[in-house]
């Protein structure tokens, strides 16, 4: 089938401000976006700029706008997106090029999480034993890619970029309630902080965003009545 | 400002489902009840001006037919500000329940009509 894509375009040193390119593409009905963008750099426009690496959803880099909502190009189908497939790039992140944006800012939140196991003890024998119910009370935290998809199509986070975001929130529950982990307390102190959880108002944009199906309203929920209660 | 405008036009743009949407009307529904309250405060300061305005405010430019449509969207905004409030708080208490978040909009809007629909007929009886 025949579709015309609308890409977002924006060179930093020719243009003062995107604007929409418009692209004939030939794509079969189960070719995914990321083939129709494809398409375009390798046989129409070889400048188009995108991020883009495992082609199998699991390396979260190639998030964008497509067709007004977040996704990955490379798990959305061209029979689901209609005649017209329009693309840009993350919303509220800093624009580099095209449809690739700086994630810097949204790794230094990730960071301000400490997303790593923190414990000073040392195992018992050679290794930290963890019940099945512990480790299914994280488990939906832990398929995250961090692919952005969900900060960025948050109404809090367009309003206030220093809001910490549903990404960070989520790779902070996945450790506050791993029961091997000692840190709760230092995570629910960053995020009890005024750009942290409170500006969550339960816009659910994030849970239709997520590539990996998240429940992301429910983990910042969670770790909303985790600091209510006084932890963990 | 601008960025005021921008995330506006963002929130306008992307297509989020009820619970943006929900969002949205929360806010232009919390938006109008203040605003109405300022003007609930001007028109009782009119008394202070004397019996005559105060009762052609009340009496006359409350009971004309634009204002009773307006009363109309005041009890839409109230209800619905309430009823979607209710919905928040009990999704921040039990976020497991946040899985059934677009029934729960849909029930809150029904119950909103309920309530709404007999209102706006008994408000906009005179006018017919
Ligand atoms: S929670 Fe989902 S949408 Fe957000 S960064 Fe992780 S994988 Fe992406
Ligand atoms: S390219 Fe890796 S997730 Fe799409």
């Amino acid at each position: 089938m025949r579709i015309k894509m609308r890409i977002r375009r924006f060179n930093p040193e020719t243009d003062s401000s995107p604007w929409w390119g418009e692209y004939w593409v030939d794509v079969e009905a189960t070719d995914r976006v990321l083939d129709a963008l494809h398409q375009v750099k390798w046989y129409q426009d070889g400048t188009l700029t995108l991020r883009r690496s495992c082609a199998h959803g699991i390396c979260g880099s190639d998030a964008m706008v497509i067709n007004g909502r977040n996704a990955l190009a490379c798990k959305v189908l061209m029979q689901d997106v209609g005649d017209v497939c329009q693309v840009e790039a993350l919303r509220s992140m800093p624009l580099i090029k095209d449809l690739v944006v700086d994630m810097e800012p949204f790794f230094a939140k990730y960071r301000a999480v400490l997303p790593y196991l923190i414990n000073e003890e040392l195992p018992a024998a050679g290794e930290r034993r963890q019940s099945q119910e512990a480790r299914a009370r994280f488990d939906d935290t832990t398929k995250c890619i961090l692919c952005a998809a969900c900060t960025t199509s948050c109404p809090s986070f367009w309003a206030n970029e220093d809001y910490i975001g549903p990404a960070a929130i989520v790779q902070a529950h996945r450790f506050i309630f791993d029961d091997r982990d000692t840190a709760a307390d230092l995570r629910l102190r960053a995020l009890n902080d005024v750009d942290g959880v409170w500006r969550c108002r339960t816009v659910f944009n994030c849970v239709q965003a997520c590539p990996r199906e998240i429940d992301v309203t429910r983990a910042i929920g969670e770790v909303k009545l985790a600091l209510m209660n006084g932890g963990d | 400002m601008a960025a005021l405008v921008e995330s506006i036009y963002k929130g306008i743009t992307y297509r989020g489902a009820e619970g943006q949407w929900a969002w949205i009307l929360h806010r232009a529904s919390g938006l109008g009840i203040a605003l109405f309250l300022y003007m609930h405060i001007v028109s009782i300061f009119v008394a202070a001006i004397g019996p005559g305005p105060y009762a052609w405010v009340h009496a006359t430019l409350y009971t004309s037919p634009p204002a009773k449509v307006l009363e109309v969207f005041l009890l839409f905004g109230v209800l619905y500000h309430a009823a979607n409030g209710m919905r928040i708080i009990i999704i921040d208490f039990f976020p497991t329940l946040g899985k059934y978040q677009r029934t729960i909009v849909r029930i809150e809007l029904v119950l909103v009509a309920v309530v709404l629909v007999p209102a706006a007929i008994i408000t906009l009886h005179s006018l017919f």
